[in-house]
């Protein structure tokens, strides 16, 4: 996972499917990024479907993370840093 | 032997991804495809976890067939960064995250991708696919032959 494992990170759905993930960072939070599956995030290479979507909340991003043998989950890290980057590209 | 993903000219490169190792028929299937792959002249590559590669490589200990492997998380990021990419790709999936990996394949890669869709589920999950890719889907868990006959007929 990169750097992420040494960041405090929120598990907000788990094991779940991509498809899943996306209605719920659709459905709940109001500022919303798409980027390209392969966008890198906080050192991490996102996988998903299009459309990837990703989450801002305050200081934090959401962000589904899919692992090969348990599904994918939406994690929810402080990362103001990305932030920035995630905004120009919409 | 580990790959550094680089892109070499001449020969068609295949990557074969391979998902979760739980449902058996897998392994099995990855080496015949690599042996498929190998003997028709392709440079082959496998990625996958560390779990799905061990067990391919404890079966092919002088890697005959296996050739180059990569982690699999390192191998999407090698495409998405441009360093390495494949003429052909050949998805395994017996699960949403499978299928998942697969379709970010499809979207980061310039590979002709076959997606190999199998497990108990695999006629559901099949239908789940929303990228382009040729879908072989076959019922299987333990019984490699119905993923192999659709494999002979795509190589």
């Amino acid at each position: 996972m990169g750097c992420l494992e040494e960041m405090k990170y929120e598990v907000l759905l788990s094991q779940c499917s991509f498809k899943e993930a996306r209605e719920y960072i659709k459905k709940n939070f109001n500022e919303i990024v798409e980027v390209p599956p392969g966008y890198r995030l906080l050192n991490v290479h996102l996988i998903g479907v299009p459309p990837l979507l990703i989450g801002i909340d305050g200081d934090r991003v959401i962000f589904p993370y899919t692992k090969p043998c348990y599904g994918t989950f939406v994690l929810q890290v402080e990362a103001l840093d990305e932030i920035g980057r995630l905004r120009s590209k919409r | 032997m580990e790959s550094s993903g680089e892109v070499s000219p001449g020969r068609r490169r295949a990557l074969i991804l391979l998902g979760c190792p739980e449902v058996p028929v897998q392994t099995s299937i990855a080496l015949y495809l690599a042996f498929r792959l190998r003997e028709r002249g392709d440079e082959v590559v496998v990625a996958g976890t560390g779990a799905a590669l061990k067990l391919t490589k404890l079966a092919d200990p002088r890697g005959h067939y296996l050739g180059e492997t990569m982690n699999i998380d390192r191998c999407i990021a090698s495409i998405s960064e441009g360093k390495a990419d494949f003429d052909q790709c050949f998805a395994f999936a017996h699960s949403d995250a499978g299928i998942t990996y697969a379709g970010t394949i499809g979207y980061i890669s310039r590979a002709e991708l076959f997606v190999l869709i199998f497990g108990r589920s695999a006629e559901e999950l099949a239908e789940t696919v929303e990228f382009d890719c040729r879908k072989l889907v076959a019922k299987a868990v333990h019984d490699p032959l119905p993923l192999k006959r659709l494999l002979d007929e795509v190589i």
